[in-house]
């Protein structure tokens, strides 16, 4: 009879149309049971447990400002340990430990230079080994030599780029759109250092600065800043790998899901090295509740190291 | 048709549309995270703003996102004092050439480039005007003798007495300063905040100094952002309705919290170190600081602010300085400061170098005619 054929073909239809439907849903939250192939992955779709464990992100269509550009907004911090050493290397004990114990140690961590070396020209090598070894040393007696010793994170003086992305702080990016959108910020714990990110400049940098005369703009989804105009006085690190004057660095921004920027950066200088480098590693937003930026204006936690030389003492 | 094939085919069709719903919601862009509020630990009501304010008047500049537009690099340097001097009488407000007289007699007063006095004054001037930001020498464009507004003669309320621990911290404080002034400093603790590379003009609320008056806004939803030059740090205000941070973090710039009224944004801040001589000595367990920003025209910004502290004040008073944009030619720089403060380690190297010499420290209370 046509009537129940109708029916059968309607109930069949139906249900096959379920089938597919419900094959189509995404499965946020899903816990793969099993290991899975590597997801070819479409946005929303959740990516294998394996590509996670390889540090594969699926693609990502990152949340906008009414711009249209990716909205970086939030408190980031990385969990690389390169702030020690920016190449391979092993736990070492802190200062003192027949003191300290633990306190002060710093934990092994591996390369986040692209081919893992930093290419030094043979010659400035010399001052990397002795950068290293004064690390832990100060003295401001002299005007002249007052830089000469120590490293300058060590004596609470701003980190400079990239170094300030890689510390064990965080930081915020701030990020406006519209007319009045020729500046974005990104406020540091470390130190409360700020930079100011000149969007879409063609101007060069006035004079030299601690934290760089930084100039951005957008490729695609990734914010590019362009940084020159270096105070030679930073280090990259707490092994002493150092630069000059004619340091020359661009980052990159990339949003690759909603909790995290994939971080770039090429490093360029020709007095230091022999071709420009490259370091990645990601950033991660801080998802606590009601996170906030505190204060590490640590000024007062090194006075007594670079001053007390000069500090009135009784007479004994 | 007959009934039953209409439901035969109404099923699917049916089964189509919410399947298709269900892909349709299941895509959907992801909308910005609600902040969580919480009302009972909000300050409780903020002063009124100060009478003829602007903070009433309309505003056309808006952000994409619909907040009040404060964005750009502002200076907020003028010679108009902070009480209102004597020989201006009970008038808040100057015609035009009793103001022109007005600020050229203290411009004249605050000019680095005086040689009057004889040579010691003259070396307590330090800097010439060269390093000066000279906007500090114009009074404001309202022409007010005064930059209290309230209470309405100008001037900053009585004091009531404070405790004798409080007297015990200011003594111990002036005789510090007394011998930074003879050159004779016994530690780096001698110096204030800003000789340290602490804090300096980003300590609220915001005064005029002698220069590096700018102060940069940025915005960004949910937040407003503002970085003065010195001391190199950025306020990062939630407007968002976030309750303060706990009572027992304390920070030398103090915890922001901002919300919109109209089109000023009114920020009240705890949680001030009690350590520090916070502004104008107040006791920081009972200081309370609301300030508020308002966007005049393209050029302006009316700052003000208003204190209390019944430790410290019979009443609260309020404050309104005009902030300009600066030229756009103009920036604020990186004011670095700790980086190279060669002043501690020459400050006390050469009082060592001098008790060496066998010179003994003759306090100085207050240096003469220093601005």
């Amino acid at each position: 009879m046509p009537n129940r054929l109708l029916s059968v073909v309607g109930a069949c239809f139906t249900i096959c149309l379920a089938v597919v439907t419900l094959a189509l849903m995404p499965a946020a939250g899903q816990q793969a049971a099993t290991p899975q192939q590597p997801a070819a992955g479409q946005p929303g779709q959740s990516p294998s447990q394996h590509a996670l464990d390889v540090g594969q992100f699926p693609p990502y269509k990152p949340a906008r400002l009414p711009d249209g550009h990716p909205d970086l907004n939030g408190y980031w911090q990385s969990l690389v340990s390169a702030d020690w050493d920016l190449q391979d290397h092993e736990a070492q004990p802190g200062p003192k430990p027949e003191l300290n114990g633990v306190y002060g140690a710093g934990p092994a961590g591996q390369s986040i230079v692209e081919g893992g070396e930093i290419p030094y020209r043979p010659e400035a090598l010399a001052k990397k080994k002795k950068n290293f070894e004064t690390r832990a040393m100060v003295d401001v007696s002299n005007d002249k030599t007052w830089h000469n010793l120590g490293d300058p994170e060590m004596k609470c003086y701003m980190p400079g780029v990239p170094r300030a992305n890689y510390l064990p702080y965080p930081f915020r990016i701030v990020q406006s759109a519209g007319a009045s959108s020729s500046y974005m910020l990104i406020s540091y714990e470390f130190a409360s250092a700020t930079r100011i990110v000149r969007m879409n400049s063609k101007d060069e940098a006035p004079i030299p600065s601690w934290m760089g005369w930084s100039r951005g703009r957008w490729e695609g989804d990734t914010l590019v800043i362009d940084v020159t105009g270096f105070r030679e006085e930073t280090w990259f690190d707490r092994a002493g790998d150092y630069h000059s004057d004619e340091l020359h660095v661009v980052e990159r921004y990339t949003p690759v899901s909603p909790f995290h920027l994939m971080y770039e950066a090429t490093i360029e200088d020709p007095k230091v090295f022999t071709r420009p480098w490259k370091i990645r590693f990601p950033l991660y937003r801080h998802m606590e509740k009601d996170f906030q930026l505190l204060e590490f204006k640590c000024q007062p936690f090194t006075e007594e190291m670079l001053y007390g030389r000069f500090v009135k003492r009784p007479a004994s | 048709m007959t009934h039953r094939s209409v439901v035969a085919l109404g099923i699917p069709l049916i089964v189509i549309a919410f399947g298709s719903l269900s892909l349709v919601m299941s895509q959907a862009p992801q909308t910005a995270r609600k902040a969580a509020t919480d009302t009972q630990s909000r300050a409780a009501t903020p002063p009124a703003a100060a009478p003829d304010s602007p903070a009433a008047k309309p505003s056309g500049f808006r952000t994409p996102w619909g907040d009040p537009d404060l964005q750009g690099v502002w200076n907020d340097a003028t010679s108009t004092p902070l009480q209102r001097p004597t020989g201006v009488g009970s008038k808040d407000v100057l015609n035009g050439e009793e103001a022109e007289e007005f600020q050229d007699q203290i411009a004249n007063r605050l000019s680095r480039d005086r040689r009057d006095g004889g040579s010691e004054v003259d070396v307590n001037r330090a800097y010439n005007e060269h390093w000066m930001d000279s906007r500090r020498l114009k009074v404001t464009a309202d022409h007010r003798t005064s930059l209290i507004v309230d209470p309405p003669d100008g001037n900053i309320p009585p004091l009531v007495p404070i405790s004798a621990e409080r007297q015990k911290e200011r003594d111990e404080r002036a005789a510090a300063l007394a011998r930074f002034n003879a050159g004779m400093p016994n530690t780096y603790l001698d110096f204030d905040l800003p000789i340290r590379c602490v804090v300096r003009t980003d300590m609220p609320p915001y005064m005029p100094i002698i220069y590096n008056n700018d102060f940069q806004i940025v915005q960004s939803p949910g937040y407003v952002v503002i970085a003065p030059e010195m001391i190199h740090s950025a306020r990062i205000i939630p407007v968002d309705g976030r309750p303060h941070i706990g009572k027992n973090l304390r920070e030398w710039l103090g915890d922001s919290r901002g919300h919109w009224e109209g089109n000023t944004l009114v920020i009240e801040t705890t949680n001030f170190r009690p350590d520090t001589n916070i502004f104008q000595d107040a006791d920081a367990a009972t200081f309370r600081l609301t300030e508020r920003f308002t966007r005049v025209d393209a050029r302006t910004i009316n700052y003000e602010y208003t204190v209390e502290d019944p430790h410290t004040w019979t009443r609260p008073w309020t404050v309104r300085i005009p902030w300009t944009r600066i030229d756009p030619a103009e920036q604020m720089y990186e004011y670095a400061c700790y980086e190279d403060n060669y002043d501690v380690s020459h400050f006390l190297g050469g009082a060592r170098d001098r008790e060496r010499r066998g010179e003994v420290a003759q306090p100085i209370p207050h240096l003469p005619s220093v601005q």
